[in-house]
């Protein structure tokens, strides 16, 4: 096997007398999906800021194509190939969607010009939409628009917080499509509560118990493990 | 195709506009009343130095409670300049807005890894702190201030003559505001603008929003500087009061009665809050009190500003004349 692209070794981070991560090794492999599950509050969301560079790690290292970017502001990481997206949604309300993806590409680096962010726009479903304010989009286009802004930073490592959090059946359907098809061109961290989505999409499936991962693996693996459906999927879980 | 963030010329007011300024000082003297070229100078100043905070304020969402600081830092440099034999306004005014610029590098390095209320007190207690140092320097005057004897110097022109300080500084503020309105559409501008609405959010696209706000903050620090080196030429006298922390709240009030994060919002500001100021100060002291309740009515009814009033006003006429 190739050397991981993003190699994540002994991760912590404390908040008071909280272990939000607690020893945190993963990696992820160039064009994998590894989904991360786990209950609410199991770090899943501090994972994701420790990898951005949103919050400094206590102890651990990070490590991008044999370079260790554990001190790395958040702007650098994503000039190096590493963005995320929000799990509440994080956008430009005063800006059209256009020039949100605009500032995107922009923000990274790549040429902003008008066919390019529409190009962008298209690609995660807004073309439509592309005079209008972000601010007067409806939930499932702002979601869209939420996973248009990593996508436009033409990172190869992308960190997505819970896309389809509070989505209808047909939002989530949308960009469950959308992540099939990033499949395999990205690297993609994916948190996620759907479940269905989680077994469809991933390669590799880590579960965050209380900050540590208690189970790490294919998933089938991750299915049938007794700790895993103990602590997260229930007895029953999707068989 | 939309674009929320452009700022359109609008060739023929603008030039309404600029014409009736270029006839003001001849309409001064026709009335007799010459003293109003200087204070038109002066409302010419400030409208550049509120435009500057504008900048910070209404495009980068950097509330500065500390501006008169490098107001102060331009205008003291004029003033101890002039003395030591440099007279050339080509070289004092490019010297204030250095020296504006270095201030603002001073105070913006440290004050903007603060946001929201930390950074408002942190720029203020910096300009307190100017403001208290440049009282107890004896080399700069002390509370007496520096006086200068003469304006400078610029060529063929003869500052010393008022209606041609006038119109030197209207070209200023001119060029200030077309420069202001290239940055503001440029990249950095849109940068600017998405800080001020969302500067985490700015960091995880790939921007390095620490030292883009510190490039504006020390821009907006120059064009200040600049000013203050005006105002000093201009008055012939520069004191303490300049760096005061009144003043600086003086500057904010222009930029939000004008409308903050409207190109012209700070000149605005600035020209009605200075003819407010003349016009009532002659009748009493509680003039401050009046543009209490100005400023009130303006941020209940008009949040834009009164430029923001105004072109609402505008639309509604052209949608429903």
């Amino acid at each position: 096997m190739t050397a991981p692209a993003l190699r994540v070794t002994g991760l912590q981070k404390r908040f008071g007398g909280v272990l939000a991560v607690d020893d945190v090794s993963l990696d992820l492999a160039e064009g994998e999906l590894h989904a991360v599950i786990g209950p609410n509050g199991a770090g899943k969301t501090t994972l994701i800021h420790l990898l951005s560079g949103a919050l400094k790690p206590g102890a651990g290292t990070i490590v991008l194509d044999g370079r260790d970017i554990t001190g790395f502001a958040m702007h650098r990481r994503v000039r190096l190939g590493v963005a995320r997206s929000y799990q509440i949604t994080s956008l430009f309300p005063n800006f059209t969607v256009r020039e949100n993806l605009a500032l995107a590409l922009q923000g990274a680096g790549r040429p902003d010009d008008r066919d390019r962010a529409l190009a962008e726009l298209e690609a995660v479903g807004l073309g439509a939409r592309a005079d209008q304010l972000a601010g007067a989009l409806a939930h499932g286009e702002r979601r869209q628009l939420e996973l248009g802004l990593a996508l436009a930073t033409g990172a190869r490592i992308l960190l997505l917080d819970e896309p389809m959090a509070g989505l209808g059946p047909e939002e989530a359907a949308r960009i469950l499509s959308l992540l099939e098809a990033l499949k395999r061109r990205r690297t993609i961290l994916l948190v996620e509560h759907d479940m269905e989505a989680v077994f469809r999409l991933a390669d590799r499936i880590s579960t965050l118990v209380y900050g540590r991962v208690i189970a790490s693996g294919a998933p089938d693996e991750i299915r049938r493990h007794p700790e895993v459906r103990r602590a997260y999927l229930g007895e029953e879980g999707p068989a | 195709m939309r674009d929320t963030l452009h700022i359109p010329l609008r060739p023929w007011p603008m030039l309404g506009v600029v014409a009736a300024l270029a006839l003001l000082p001849l309409a001064a003297l026709a009335l007799g009343q010459p003293f109003y070229v200087v204070f038109a100078t002066r409302v010419l100043i400030y409208a550049l130095i509120a435009t500057s905070l504008n900048l910070l304020i209404g495009y980068g969402g950097m509330v500065s409670f500390g501006h008169a600081a490098f107001v102060g830092a331009g205008a003291y440099t004029v003033a101890l300049l002039m003395p030591a034999g440099i007279v050339s306004a080509w070289l004092l005014w490019p010297a204030s807005l250095i020296a504006g610029a270095f201030f603002a590098f001073l105070i913006g390095a440290p004050s903007l890894r603060t946001r929201g209320v930390s950074f408002i007190m942190i720029t203020l207690a910096f300009a307190q702190m100017a403001y208290y140092l440049v009282l107890s320097l004896r080399a700069l005057g002390s509370d007496d201030g520096l006086t200068l004897s003469t304006r400078p110097s610029l060529g063929f022109v003869d500052l010393n003559r008022d209606a041609a300080f006038y119109y030197v500084a209207l070209a200023i503020l001119l060029g200030a505001l077309a420069a202001g309105r290239v940055l503001l559409n440029a990249p950095l501008g849109r940068a600017l603008q998405g800080i001020r609405d969302n500067e985490t959010r700015m960091e995880a696209i790939g921007f390095a929003t620490y030292r883009l706000k510190l490039l504006v903050f020390v821009i907006a620090g120059a064009a200040a500087g600049l000013g203050g080196g005006l105002l000093a030429s201009l008055n012939g006298l520069v004191g303490p009061n300049l760096l005061h922390w009144t003043e600086s709240g003086l500057l904010m009030i222009m930029v939000i009665l004008g409308g903050a994060g409207r190109l012209l919002g700070g000149a605005l500001g600035a020209a009605v809050l200075l003819s407010a100021e003349e016009a009532i100060a002659e009748h009493t002291i509680h003039w401050p009190l009046g543009i209490g309740v100005v400023l009130l009515a303006v941020v209940l009814f008009a949040p834009d500003g009164l430029i923001g009033g105004l072109s609402g006003l505008a639309r509604r006429w052209r949608a429903n004349p």
